[in-house]
């Protein structure tokens, strides 16, 4: 790969066993595992020099891990030490050395792999056992046996050194040596290939609540030293070089993760309904399957934005039709939901076909992308929309297409989805009857001509993400740029509120799914401008319930009044601050 | 002189590494030929790996077989790891 090219992002996915967002910089632990092979003793007089190195190797790595114990004692819990004896145990247990030495003996085999021999009977026997607590004690096993393996090897050093700050540690497995000689608190988050609910990660994970994900099966293969990588303890999956939107997305999620308080929970169990009597749906965001029960939990009332990105990358072949529908069935029969909202494709062709005239374009975010793509490659989308349209005949779906920029674009997306309706039909397969359709309101010239495109659809999903990218010609990964990103930018506001109208002129629902519908502090405004449904990160749920539990419909709409006479960004923003402030004197910081 | 005993493993996590260990450690005091035994499987409890693949979960049931002339005390020893449920928390 040239130094140039962007790293490609890798999505993989394992047990969460310690929630939480953990961004950082990879630092893989590779264990020196020297293949082992297997060499017949040409002598007998070998066999006396094969036991006396097993025994040597057996007595350093029982010194080493003595060494280990005598540095850690003071700074450790009891619990890990204790983990530190049972694998002195193991080197000076009697049958595992016994049946080592015999396999030397009788076979005629190098100490290497007589200890292998040994190590897979073990494994064997653990592999049998029913309790999955004393099934993975082969592990404990498993670290005593490589630490003998490595000193056989003459390899004495310790790899578990020089972490930085802002590390996620990588490693197919760790073992409580590792960990100990780890400054663990200042760990960020664990990745490992093996374990499981009660191996030795998630035990010191969890007790230290460092988000871990376990059992990824390929993470050292996927992941190198200095790639940036987001462990999602909570979904379960991890994500090796993501991209920059990426990156703000989980920063935001992890945001949410580290301020939620229990105490909000109390409005996640109520309906987003106004003093006034005027309620407003809730929707969650996601992309995995695996944050719906956070979701309903948090208190959402359907999934107001599922993201389908993640079923397409890192994949050496495209998603299969069965694979889409499996994952959409999935969500929209979760118990606890009244709607699913699925978004179609919503990526450039760079990000999984590897054809060297997609990738690279200079400005992906306007480049040929999202229902752009999947109007160029119409068989890709229909294998995408037959699934959404299978999984709608197991609970309420709707269909979000993203990036339409004007009526051209929706007509030719309705003729591809009404034939892909047609041809199920026609086969005999079901799918739901009222199935909604609806577009993104993210690119300003569709958000001018909303009232057109509000006839052919039946709801409006606002993402404010990109509508204020687009409307403000600023790329927010630009730092050098990115102040001018302004949410409440008069020319935004009054978009957003153009949008809202001629939408419940046609007598459909306008959502909103961007991040400005997850911050409180917008809330009121965004209950003025008269939104029906907001969709955010579930965390954030509860605490948006108890703004719009507090305050009425018509004072929502005098502070939009006050500040659409307004006509400088900075001036709104302020004054929307110190609203909220004054309102909810303990959620909302002085405004500067 | 051989002393037997029924045992039933009544700690949460069973018979796993720490409580193994427990076990080979008390027995460093004694001099007998001790032995494990579940399901017709017969292990030397001096060994940890060995008490290991017997694999006792809560519940299960035990035989403790000591030979030798301090065979009683190390049973009992055993006997008074097991019903102290290896020191776990209630």
């Amino acid at each position: 790969m040239n130094p140039g090219e962007p790293k490609r992002t890798v999505v993989l996915q394992g047990l969460g066993v310690s929630p939480g967002i953990a961004i950082g910089v990879a630092h893989l632990i590779r264990r020196v595992d020297a293949p082992i092979s297997r060499y017949q003793l040409e002598d007998k007089s070998l066999v006396a020099d094969e036991i006396r190195r097993l025994r040597k190797a057996l007595k350093d790595s029982e010194n080493q891990l003595l060494e280990i114990k005598r540095k850690f004692k003071d700074q450790e819990g009891l619990e890990t030490l204790y983990i530190l004896d049972v694998h002195i145990m193991i080197l000076k247990d009697k049958m595992l050395i016994r049946q080592t030495i015999q396999n030397i003996e009788d076979k005629g085999v190098n100490a290497e792999w007589a200890l292998r021999m040994t190590l897979d009977k073990y494994r064997d026997v653990f592999s049998k056992v029913d309790d999955e607590y004393l099934r993975e004690r082969i592990s404990d096993v498993e670290y005593a046996g490589q630490r003998i393996l490595r000193n056989l090897a003459g390899v004495h050093h310790e790899t578990v050194s020089g972490i930085g700050d802002n590390a996620i540690i990588i490693a197919r497995d760790l073992s409580p040596a590792d960990t100990m000689q780890m400054k663990v608190e200042k760990i960020q988050g664990f990745a490992t290939d093996m374990g499981g609910k009660t191996s030795h990660t998630t035990i010191v994970a969890r007790a230290y609540e460092i988000p871990a994900v376990v059992g990824i099966e390929k993470i050292t293969t996927e992941a190198k030293t200095g790639d940036i990588v987001i462990v999602d303890g909570t979904a379960g999956a991890v994500i090796v070089n993501p991209d920059p939107e990426i990156i703000r997305r989980y920063e935001l999620k992890k945001r949410h993760y580290e301020t939620i308080e229990d105490s909000l929970l109390k409005h996640a169990r109520k309906t987003a309904t106004t003093l006034d009597k005027h309620r407003v749906l809730i929707g969650a965001n996601i992309e995995f399957t695996e944050e719906i029960a956070s979701a309903v939990h948090h208190g959402t009332d359907g999934i107001g934005l599922y993201r389908t990105e993640f079923i397409y990358i890192n994949r050496d072949r495209l998603p299969t039709e069965e694979e889409h529908f499996c994952t959409y069935k999935k969500i929209v029969e979760s118990k606890g939901i009244r709607f699913s909202t699925i978004r179609t494709f919503d990526l450039g062709g760079d990000k999984f076909i590897s054809d060297p005239r997609l990738a690279a374009e200079m400005n992906p975010v306007m480049g040929l992308r999202a229902i752009r793509f999947c109007l160029r490659e119409v068989d890709l989308f229909k294998v995408q929309l037959r699934a959404i349209l299978r999984a709608s005949a197991y609970g309420k779906t709707k269909v979000l297409f993203p990036m339409i920029s004007g009526m051209e674009e929706l007509l030719e997306t309705k003729r591809i989805f009404n034939e892909v309706k047609k041809e199920l039909k026609r086969d005999g397969i079901p799918y739901g009857k009222d199935v909604k359709i609806g577009i993104m309101m993210e690119v300003p010239s569709a958000a001018l001509i909303a009232e057109d495109l509000a006839k052919e659809v039946d709801f409006f999903s606002i993402g404010t993400n990109d509508l204020i990218q687009y409307t403000l010609a600023i790329d927010r990964v630009n730092e050098r740029v990115s102040y001018l990103y302004e949410p409440l930018h008069p020319a935004v506001l009054k978009l957003i509120r153009q949008v809202v109208e001629a939408g419940h002129k046609a007598g459909i629902e306008v959502a909103m799914c961007g991040e400005m519908a997850g911050e409180p502090v917008y809330t009121m405004v965004l209950l003025g401008l008269g939104l029906d449904e907001l969709s955010m990160n579930a965390l954030v749920i509860p605490r948006i319930k108890k703004v719009i539990r507090a305050v009425t419909v018509k004072e929502c709409r005098k502070l939009v009044d006050r500040i659409m006479s307004f006509n400088m960004a900075s001036e709104i923003e302020f004054f929307v601050r110190e609203t909220m402030r004054r309102k909810f004197t303990d959620d909302f910081e002085v405004a500067n | 002189m051989i002393v037997q005993k029924t045992l039933t493993i009544k700690n949460e996590l069973g018979l796993h590494a720490r409580s193994a260990a427990m076990i080979v450690r008390v027995l460093e005091r004694y001099r007998s030929s001790v032995y494990l035994e579940r399901d017709g499987n017969q292990v030397d409890a001096r060994s940890l790996l060995d008490i290991l693949t017997l694999a006792c979960p809560k519940d299960s049931r035990i035989v403790v077989r000591a030979d030798g002339d301090d065979a009683r005390e190390a049973v009992n020893s055993i006997a008074k790891l097991v019903d102290d449920k290896f020191g776990e928390a209630a």
